[in-house]
């Protein structure tokens, strides 16, 4: 006599991931921030194409010019010339003598993705002399909103880049000095730990003075990501030690351990990817840090260097309080840094909150 | 030859007590411990927390290492050897876990659990073949075949146990430790995985070191029943002798105080007094003297020694074969 | 009137299309002094009922959608939040599984009985009360335990120091959700002792959850079988050990490996116990049941009374 239990539900089997991506699409704040953040990212990628001026195109007469915005004539969107007035960079529109502004417009050359060269624009007038500054212009005369797409490309991708350093080199550090404890945990832990101490931004200083003054912009790109990498890595490890040491003594790492997996092989198949659940939260909480890093080199004037644009130099034109106050859309940078911490913030928690599979 | 031979076994832990204390001391948790077990037999180990029952199976499998004596498999010793040569013999022995929601890896699927221990030892040398014995081991164990793409999270404790076991089967070994497979499970699912793991003995002829606390279920898998207590081993026989004849005091009292379900009987509940000591102090001479309602002054200077009292039955009492409550009449269950 | 009348009970967690049923009409009493003995399998919903007694299951995510629970004659589910913190404890106490995780790991344990006292006995919040407590729970020289933490004492140990918690504040009911269950056998042998003990001394009812059969015998005057959020049988403990009526009962027994029993191949009862959410439609039991017919599949049995004082959930429970 044979009993049939019947098999309730026939679905896709349901991987720890797909639980996860349930779990969070409940939380409402948390994609909020998610769908910001891919909004910024997908705004960076097309940076070129969005802004109308390249990053570098100097305009004599327009230094700290006020926002320009088009505005609606009948049916069409024209933009207003401006004149500069004697005094001290002030600005008048003439209203009546307009441009309109067109949408998918040949313009400045500049290369997409990097390396395919373009030179379409999403909107502009075709002539300089009617400029949409939509974020008014720097002390140079350069659009604002322009430097801050091109400047996003360089923040946000720092972030992403370093926290993919430091954390991979963390979980490995941190997974071998669990997983083996004894003296490796010991030496390896005392050398976290010693990194840690040392004040980050102190840290941050004494590592740019290892590198020569005079680098490309690229190099020192690349410098930034590993200075600010080489300060975040040890904290990871600290965390993934304590987790490798408490995961080893789980019977489903014995039974590895029973069959004679070899320890590599176990770290990377058992240990490791139970702490992902907590790696990507970690890693979205920490992205903003290596995003203030990055402004803080910039802002000191030892990061990126002029006429790159980062949000971070950007910031630094506006220490001089009088150009604050005179001219507040030199701070439109630090808006900008504002809502893309605020994003990661609040879809970090919601990750945690998702990867919690105690709470409800 | 038989299976396992295990000779004065030991596994002592250090205790730390800080930098600067001299005399270091060890927690005694297998304390020359010998036995044997013959091919496709099952041998039931029980024993309350702290007596080393989990210690002495994990060092059999080398999972802990063994401070002194030999483990010898097929005339082989086992504690001594290390690198490739044990990888290889490690197909020879394998365990099962009593917790069967840590006993395998939340992230990977029964084909990648089950699989990754064919891999190890290259079992298979094609897809298709390694698929199939995936298959074949699910079926053995009692498993559907559409459950191989499934995430651990999604089966009860019962299935989930069955995995385990269909890991351990998949490298083919000649013994398996058991360590407490059924006291996580639930009551209607536990007859079902011991009666698994008997057929599978059955076909297979895998010997079992069975170690659980719950006398009834060991002695109904059991060929011989080995009682430990602080380390050490204090009565060895036939399961049913064992059951029936107890000999050793501690012995007696473990079968006593097993709930009966008979309500009819009336049997005298021997309640030992205190707890189980510390395996770090333990006390000196029998170990079980504290506790033993008929302990002597011989008992507390005099190690017992493990010996023959009936026969094929041992045990370490100075008193062996004194009855402390009178022997259970073994129910008589009315047909249910 | 009962010390305790449960009526018809239903709760479910979650709410609305989420909800799941986790007590499904669960009705009992307990007299003055009885022991009651509830017994089933995991998600069974016995925890879940015990708790109830005190209201002590948060809601949110518990959501109580029927019947009522009548501690002397008042309900449980009305009450106001000043009443229930005077029942808990008062009339109610709790013992649980894990004594470990039950006592406060930084509080000497005299200090955490003394805590309960100060809450229903405040005059009697001195040592000397403790010390008495601890002596009834048979704790050896209890002077110098009141000093203990709660890591320096054995499972055992604490597990009477629970129940002397427990019994500080002098309570009518208490109950015990699987209280040897984390115990080594022998401990275990000596708390059901003590459980024993106290009842002919102070006269308390207890409520008693447990998994194993062999506990109903030694402790219970009656039972209830819960089976998926529903009681399936309600008899006297001997009784029903002696005659079980309802199928799942009788393969709960026939499925334990019993000391002296045949070596034979155990009856297992096939599949798995149906999780919450997942219960089948008509008798929850019936695709394990060996004598389940199609229309059990149907409509749901109700709980009958077949003779004195047994009720069975199983319209077929004269079948062998």
């Amino acid at each position: 006599m044979e009993t049939t239990i019947a098999i309730v539900k026939t679905q896709p089997a349901l991987s720890p991931w797909r639980l996860f991506w349930h779990r969070l699409r409940r939380r409402k704040i948390a994609l909020t921030g998610g769908v910001t953040l891919i909004f910024l990212y997908a705004v960076a990628i097309f940076a070129g194409f969005i802004a109308p001026y390249r990053y570098d195109q100097i305009s004599d007469n327009a230094f700290f010019h006020p926002p320009v915005w088009p505005r609606l004539q009948g049916f069409r969107l024209v933009v207003p010339r401006s004149e500069q007035m004697p005094g001290d960079f002030v600005y008048r529109q003439i209203s009546n003598d307009t441009r309109p502004l067109h949408f998918f417009i040949r313009g400045g050359k500049y290369k997409l993705l990097g390396f395919i060269p373009c030179s379409l624009h999403l909107f502009g007038t075709g002539d300089d002399n009617y400029s949409v500054y939509l974020f008014g212009a720097d002390q140079f005369g350069r659009d604002i909103f322009s430097r801050l797409l091109y400047g996003s490309q360089v923040s946000l991708s720092i972030g992403v880049v370093g926290i993919l350093l430091s954390f991979s080199l963390g979980m490995i550090v941190g997974g071998i000095s669990g997983y083996f404890s004894g003296w490796t945990d010991t030496v390896v832990m005392r050398f976290c730990e010693l990194i840690m101490s040392i004040p980050a931004l102190y840290l941050i200083i004494s590592l740019r003075n290892v590198f020569p003054p005079g680098m490309s912009s690229s190099q020192v790109y690349a410098m930034i990501i590993v200075i600010l990498s080489f300060i975040g890595w040890a904290s990871m490890a600290r965390v993934i030690r304590g987790m490798a040491l408490s995961l080893r003594e789980q019977p489903f790492i014995l039974a590895a351990r029973s069959l004679g997996q070899s320890h590599l092989k176990i770290i990377c198949r058992h240990i490791l990817p139970n702490t992902f659940s907590y790696v990507i939260v970690a890693a979205t909480l920490s992205v903003p840090y290596y995003i203030l890093g990055e402004v803080v080199l910039s802002f000191l004037g030892v990061g990126i260097q002029e006429p790159q644009a980062s949000w971070g130099l950007m910031l630094n034109a506006a220490q001089n309080t009088e150009y604050m106050q005179r001219f507040p859309w030199l701070l439109a940078p630090g808006a900008a840094i504002f809502v893309t911490v605020l994003a990661f913030n609040f879809l970090g928690d919601g990750l945690r909150d998702a990867a919690d599979t105690k709470s409800l | 030859m038989s299976l396992l031979e295990v000779k004065n076994l030991k596994v002592y832990f250090p205790v730390k007590h800080g930098m600067f204390s001299r005399t270091p001391e060890f927690v005694k948790a297998v304390d020359n411990v010998s036995f044997t077990i013959e091919p496709g037999e099952t041998l039931g180990l029980v024993g309350e927390s702290g007596c080393g029952k989990t210690t002495l199976g994990r060092a059999i499998v080398r999972l802990v290492e063994p401070t002194a004596g030999s483990v010898l498999l097929n005339g082989e010793n086992v504690a001594q050897m290390s690198g490739s040569v044990l990888r290889a013999r490690r197909r020879k022995f394998q365990i099962i876990f009593q917790d069967p929601y840590g006993s395998l890896n939340p992230r990977m699927t029964v084909e990648q659990i089950v699989g990754e221990a064919l891999d190890i030892h290259k079992l298979t040398d094609s897809k298709a073949a390694r698929q199939k014995r995936i298959v074949e081991l699910l079926k053995a164990v009692g498993l559907d075949a559409i459950y191989a793409q499934r995430y651990p999270h999604e089966f009860s404790g019962g299935q989930r146990q069955r995995i385990g076991i269909a890991r351990a089967l998949a490298v083919e070994p000649e013994l398996i430790i058991c360590d407490e497979p059924v006291s996580a499970l639930d009551v209607s699912v536990q007859a079902q995985i011991i009666n698994l793991l008997r057929d599978l003995q059955q076909e297979r002829g895998i010997a079992y070191l069975f170690i659980a606390h719950d006398l009834a279920v060991v002695e109904h898998i059991s060929r011989r029943v080995m009682v430990m207590y602080l380390g050490k081993v204090v009565e060895t026989a036939d399961a049913k002798t064992i059951i029936r004849e107890p000999q050793h005091p501690y012995t007696q009292a473990l079968i006593s105080a097993i709930p009966e379900v008979d309500p009819e009987s009336k049997r005298q509940r021997i309640i030992l007094p205190g707890d189980v000591p510390s395996p770090i102090h333990p006390p000196g001479g029998c170990p079980f003297h504290p506790r033993c309602p008929i302990a002597e002054e011989r008992c507390r200077t005099e190690v017992p020694a493990f010996r023959e009292v009936a026969r094929k039955h041992f045990a370490a009492c100075h008193l062996a074969g004194t009855k402390i409550a009178s022997p259970r009449n073994p129910a008589r269950s009315d047909a249910v | 009137m009962n010390l305790l009348e449960i009526k018809n009970l239903k709760m479910d967690f979650g709410t609305d299309a989420d909800a799941l049923r986790a007590v499904d009409g669960v009705s009992f009493n307990i007299g003055a002094g009885e022991t009651v003995c509830l017994v089933g399998e995991s998600g069974c919903g016995k925890t879940v009922t015990a708790l109830s007694i005190a209201r002590l299951v948060p809601t949110p995510p518990a959501n109580y959608v029927g019947g009522e629970i009548l501690l002397n004659g008042r309900d449980v589910l009305k009450m106001s939040s000043g009443e229930l913190r005077s029942i808990r404890g008062g009339v109610v106490s709790y013992v649980f599984q894990e004594p470990g995780a039950s006592l406060n790991p930084v509080f000497r344990i005299g200090n955490q009985i003394k805590e309960s006292l100060k809450l229903h006995r405040p005059e009697k919040a001195t040592n000397e009360e403790v010390i008495r407590l601890l002596k009834l729970v048979g704790i050896p020289a209890p002077e110098s335990r009141i000093k203990n933490y709660p890591f320096e004492m054995s499972g055992g140990m604490q597990q009477r120091v629970m129940i002397a918690m427990a019994l500080a504040s002098e309570p009518k009911l208490l109950v015990a959700d699987e209280p040897t269950t984390a115990l080594d056998v022998t401990i275990q042998a000596q708390i059901l002792e003590l459980l024993s003990e106290l009842k002919r001394r102070l006269g308390m009812a207890i409520l008693l959850i447990t998994h194993n059969l062999g506990i109903v015998g030694d402790m219970a005057d009656r039972v209830a079988v819960m089976y998926a959020g529903q009681i399936v049988e309600l008899s006297p403990a001997k009784e029903l050990l002696r005659r079980p009526l309802h199928p799942y009962t009788k393969a709960l027994m026939a499925s334990v490996p019993k000391l002296h029993g045949t070596a034979d191949r155990l009856s297992a009862i096939p599949g798995n116990v149906p999780r919450l959410g997942n219960f089948p439609p008509g008798c929850r039991f019936a695709p394990r049941c060996p004598i389940a017919k199609p229309e059990c599949s149907d409509k749901l049995p109700e709980l009958v009374e077949v003779e004195a004082g047994r009720f069975v959930r199983c319209p077929f429970w004269k079948s062998p």
